[in-house]
């Protein structure tokens, strides 16, 4: 299993929905059960601050040599 | 009279004049505007009318198959343009109008294009609901094709940010009207499926006119649409445009923000999501270790019988008594000598020489060397005496010495 401090917003979200699921499913050893259910908060906390953290980047499309792209940081212009 | 170099029957010259007409491209394939005069609608349910402008009139006939599928039928005095060919009616020897389709006028010939477009790339399965693609639900890479100077990018922007800050943009820009309009969108769709890890596009222009709106009738602008990898979102205009695009977009939203809500899920929605399955966790695991704990209780009722623990608490509690009445009597005896310490205070205190000089006693010392004088041999003429009395201390200076009895 991955760090949870490494998981991307989708993964941890998805890994987080597992996680009530199995425990839900029930079938477990204590000691699981309170592996999965630290996992999980920690799971949902991670979730929270990658929320908490996140800033729109917005980047422009522009033709470089032939035919080729590259991304340049987009500005937007106040025009009003 | 000169010699006919030609003879027919009716009919035959009808069949051939029929024949020059259907030859024709420009009457077999044709738009006619004008105004609508003697409409009637017969038993078998064809649609006959006139078509007139201020010099010239032409009769019409619309099929009743035909006529069915309108979802508008004109009445006298309409302006409506109509499409369909024009051929011979041979039994009254009249050229008409054969109908398949008719529109109000007022929507002018870009709306019939529309229309006809918009057909034939139905028919061809570009609009087919089972080629819709699913989008993606948390989106890390979207791809926006608009203006970059328009409304529609800031509107997008701002939804993005409002709503899931954590997606990256890529703005891959065209002109979103004139005519060089429709190749650019071409272009920056294919730019965004080819060289970006978008990982489905908005294609966006704001509200506007339909000539405005006009690349995104455009065919080319469809079939870029179709043939995307990545799943398409159109957000072209006002709620109440339907474009080309719009059809062929594997969802269609009515606005530029619309679509943005559309690409992306609300960051509120999921932090109230992760507030319910943290609240879950705790509720399922609450439950666990209450079952478990209910599951343990017989066993430890029967271990509490047995234990050591009840004979242990007794004698605690016995020594708790007796450490009790040990310190009660400790703290007796501590008092009882206290009160006789003070009784020999007082008696060491009337003993003191101190307690003598009040009773008019004194105390006479040797001021050189301190010592207590208790007789004249200790003591010569010019010796310095110190004396001390109840209330203080005096010197005197020796001048004679008598010893008792000489």
């Amino acid at each position: 299993m991955n760090e949870v401090e490494n998981l991307s917003f989708e993964e941890a979200f998805k890994e987080l929905e597992d996680t009530v699921h199995r425990l839900e499913g029930g079938g477990l050893t204590l000691d699981e059960s309170i592996a999965l259910f630290e996992r999980g908060m920690r799971l949902a906390g991670h979730c929270g601050q990658k929320l908490d953290e996140a800033e729109l980047k917005v980047s422009q499309l522009v033709p470089s040599d032939e035919g080729n792209y590259k991304t340049i940081p987009f500005e937007e212009e106040d025009t009003l | 009279m000169s010699k006919a170099t030609h003879y027919f029957s009716v009919s035959q010259i009808t069949s051939y004049i029929k024949e020059l007409f259907e030859i024709d491209f420009v009457l077999q394939d044709l738009w006619i505007e004008g105004e609508v005069s003697n409409y009637s609608r017969s038993a078998a349910g064809h649609v006959y009318f006139t078509l007139k402008d201020e010099a010239a009139s032409i009769r019409c006939v619309m099929w009743r198959s035909l006529a069915e599928r309108q979802t508008y039928l004109p009445s006298n005095g309409d302006s409506i343009v109509a499409h369909g060919r024009i051929s011979i009616y041979e039994v009254q020897g009249t050229y008409q109008l054969y109908v398949d389709a008719l529109q109000p006028a007022g929507l002018g010939i870009l709306y019939l294009q529309f229309e006809a477009l918009k057909k034939r790339l139905e028919a061809e399965g570009l609009f087919a609901p089972e080629r819709k693609r699913p989008l993606p639900p948390f989106p890390r890479c979207l791809g926006v094709v608009t203006s970059p100077t328009g409304a529609a990018i800031r509107d997008i922007l701002h939804v993005l940010g409002r709503r899931y800050p954590l997606v990256e943009v890529i703005l891959s820009p065209a002109l979103v009207q004139g005519d060089k309009a429709p190749l650019q969108i071409v272009a920056a769709i294919e730019a965004l499926n080819q060289h970006t890890d978008a990982e489905a596009i908005i294609v966006a222009r704001g509200g506007g006119s339909l000539e405005e709106l006009w690349a995104f009738n455009d065919e080319r602008v469809a079939r870029a649409i179709y043939s995307s990898r990545l799943p398409v979102i159109s957000g072209v205009g006002h709620e109440t445009d339907f474009t080309i695009a719009d059809f062929v977009a594997d969802v269609r939203a009515p606005t530029p923000s619309a679509a943005a809500e559309i690409a992306v899920p609300d960051q509120g929605e999921l932090r109230g999501t992760l507030h319910l399955r943290r609240n879950r966790l705790v509720a399922l695991m609450g439950r666990q270790i209450t079952e478990r704990r209910r599951a343990l209780e017989p066993q430890a009722r029967a271990l509490n019988r047995l234990s050591p623990q009840a004979k242990i608490a007794s004698h605690r509690q016995r020594i708790d008594e007796l450490t009790r009445a040990a310190s009660a009597s400790l703290a007796h005896q501590l008092a009882l000598q206290r009160e006789q310490l003070r009784g020999h205070l007082l008696r060491l205190q009337s003993l003191s020489p101190f307690a003598t000089l009040d009773r008019g006693y004194s105390l006479t010392r040797q001021l050189r060397t301190g010592e207590i004088v208790r007789s004249v041999a200790q003591v010569a003429v010019g010796d310095r005496i110190e004396t001390q009395v109840s209330d203080g201390k005096f010197e005197s200076l020796i001048h004679e010495t008598k010893t008792a009895g000489a």
